[in-house]
């Protein structure tokens, strides 16, 4: 059995506003990821999912507070010099962001713009450089070439400049992508093509894949771990499968419910929903963060921070409901 | 003019027929600036209090078809009966008092508002500009409709940067609803949200319709939501629909390729890959 190939350990993560007080994002974060694994992270906007990617790349604003520690490949990225962060960003680790139409530049040829990835860290001469960025648009699916080689941002199309940001993160044959949203910003039909073309190349390639969503039917089928956020904490994790059959905590429980809901057909008089909102990240409450829309809540919930509980080999999940 | 009194009888809240839009491409240097057809010649009714879903991927002119519907923009072909009007003919002044009928509710509440106006103003802005009532009442029709949507009316002085998306979107709601409107359109409303806030969403409109017998118009790319919320579906393509009818008519049998592609990512990833055996 191979050692992890990222390592977090007591991850926290703190912004400070300028309008003032703290905004703890990450409290305390613990996990792993194996290579070549697949790992799904499941949140919902203001979790602290996407601060959770920034952080382990250091992508973090200077105004944030971080402590614990992010091993990779023997390395604490939160304490690695510059240079050695730069090696690291891009060619072992690489990122997909969000919006494609934001990380692209709109005035550089797409061709250019994969070729300038791999000139900052491999050492190939310009034919071979080129050769290669034709065999990368081949790889993420395109026909076309020689037009998308010359093409700006401005003449794709939202799948198309997906593609090209992923051809961008494969370059370098990187062993971890972190992938946040990739496919928020595309519409529906296009979430099969780019998460195929996602699963296929880390299949091909052994890469660890950490995917990112808010929605866990993107995940089924796909993930081989699955871990769910509230509020900048983990409170569920394990094998991807077992925990969407039967998740144990009732947030998780609630989330894939809704999820069912939607695609179950018939209209209903009501779609199942989670009453109320994520808790205000400025003024924390004592207790389990989910506990004013728990539907399970008991008396000890509201007073008491719940701890991780392992209720079953490989699932750990943090609910006071699983504490004896 | 004899069949047109015969519809208002049969009286369908809302009739469009033969909607065309057109729009010009832009023109560069050497390239003719060619016409683009965005809505072609659409007809369809939708009764008092009945959704209906419009769906299709980008660029097939939903969008179009909406703006349209709710006069932002003038259709050059086509008539749309609201109630026994043709409200497509009408110039801007004779078209006011129909305004406050159809209502619209945008993608994105954060760019559909004033960052500098505060809840308040936002909601009562519709009212301000229909001179409805004295600045009391507006404000005592604000703390209403923001208790309505579920948003509290101690809140009526922040500004939209406080509130999260579900309650951006809520004001915009309340906002709609402010002028008592029969239709409203709602332009993705959904997409951007989390899953949570999308069904907490869709359960405030459920009852809305419920209690004020609105009758909304719901585009969206997401068919999965849609079939949940409409009475009756529509899909469009390239600026036609091509295929109407009740929702589980639509997803049990759609005859349409377009329809069956939607449908097959309608049922999901997981079942797509399932059939194709599943990754390595």
């Amino acid at each position: 059995m191979p050692g992890p190939l990222l390592h977090v350990k007591d991850l926290r993560v703190r912004y400070l506003p300028e309008s003032g007080g703290k905004v703890q994002a990450l409290e305390g974060l613990n996990l792993e990821i194996l290579p070549g694994e697949v790992t799904g992270i499941l949140g919902e906007s203001g979790s602290g999912k996407s601060t959770l990617a920034s952080t382990l790349l250091r992508l973090l604003p200077a105004s944030a507070e971080c402590s614990g520690c992010v091993v990779f490949e023997g390395e604490d990225l939160l304490t690695a010099a510059g240079s050695k962060l730069r090696r690291i960003r891009g060619s072992k680790i690489a990122l997909i962001p969000q919006d494609p139409a934001v990380s692209l530049n709109p005035v550089t040829r797409v061709g250019e713009q994969i070729s300038e990835v791999l000139r900052a860290h491999l050492r190939l001469s310009r034919s071979e450089r080129k050769q290669r960025v034709r065999q990368l648009l081949v790889e993420v699916g395109f026909e076309d070439v020689d037009r998308i080689v010359d093409a700006y941002l401005h003449q794709l199309s939202g799948g198309q400049r997906q593609r090209v940001v992923i051809a961008q993160a494969i370059a370098c044959r990187p062993s971890l992508i972190i992938a946040d949203e990739p496919t928020s910003k595309l519409h529906s039909e296009l979430h099969c093509q780019i998460l195929a073309l996602l699963a296929n190349t880390v299949a091909q390639h052994d890469t660890a894949l950490l995917l990112i969503t808010h929605d866990p039917t993107i995940l089924a089928g796909f993930a081989d771990r699955l871990m769910v956020m509230y509020a900048g904490r983990l409170i569920e994790q394990g094998p991807a499968e077992s925990v969407m059959r039967r998740p144990l905590h009732p947030y998780t429980r609630a989330l894939i419910g809704l999820s069912h809901g939607h695609t179950s057909g018939n209209r209903a008089s009501h779609l199942p929903s989670i009453p109320g909102e994520m808790p205000n990240p400025l003024h924390v409450m004592p207790g389990c963060r989910f506990e004013p829309r728990c539907s399970e809540k008991m008396g000890v919930c509201a007073t008491t921070d719940p701890q991780t509980f392992s209720p079953e080999s490989s699932r750990l999940v943090s609910c006071l409901k699983y504490g004896n | 003019m004899a069949t047109e009194t015969i519809k208002a009888n049969h009286s369908p809240l809302l009739r469009v027929c033969g909607l065309t839009k057109h729009y010009w491409t832009s023109g560069r240097v050497w390239r003719k600036r060619t016409l683009f057809t965005a809505v072609d010649d659409i007809s369809f009714e939708l009764s008092h209090g009945k959704t209906l879903g419009l769906v299709g991927s980008s660029g097939c002119g939903k969008s179009s078809l909406a703006r349209c519907v709710t006069r932002l923009e003038g259709a050059d072909a086509g008539e749309i009966w609201l109630e026994g009007v043709d409200i497509a003919r009408l110039n801007s002044r004779e078209l006011l008092p129909y305004r406050s009928q159809i209502q619209m509710i945008f993608q994105d509440p954060a760019t559909a508002m004033n960052p500098r106006m505060t809840a308040a103003e936002i909601v009562q802005e519709p009212l301000l500009i229909q001179r409805r009532g004295t600045s009391a009442e507006r404000q005592a029709r604000t703390a209403e409709l923001m208790r309505e949507v579920g948003l509290s009316p101690d809140w009526m002085n922040r500004r939209i940067t406080e509130f999260s998306g579900g309650q951006r979107q809520r004001m915009a709601i309340a906002r709609a609803l402010s002028l008592q409107p029969k239709l409203l359109v709602l332009d993705e409303a959904f997409t951007g949200l989390d899953l949570s806030t999308q069904a907490q969403i869709a359960n405030l409109l459920l009852d809305l319709q419920a209690t004020h017998s609105l009758t909304y118009i719901l585009i969206s790319h997401d068919l999965s939501l849609v079939a949940r919320i409409a009475d009756e579906i529509a899909v469009m393509s390239a600026g036609k629909i091509i295929e109407l009818g009740p929702v589980r008519q639509i997803i049990s049998t759609p005859t349409h390729p377009v329809t069956q592609s939607l449908v097959t990512s309608h049922h999901g990833f997981r079942v797509q890959h399932a059939a194709a055996g599943g990754f390595a």
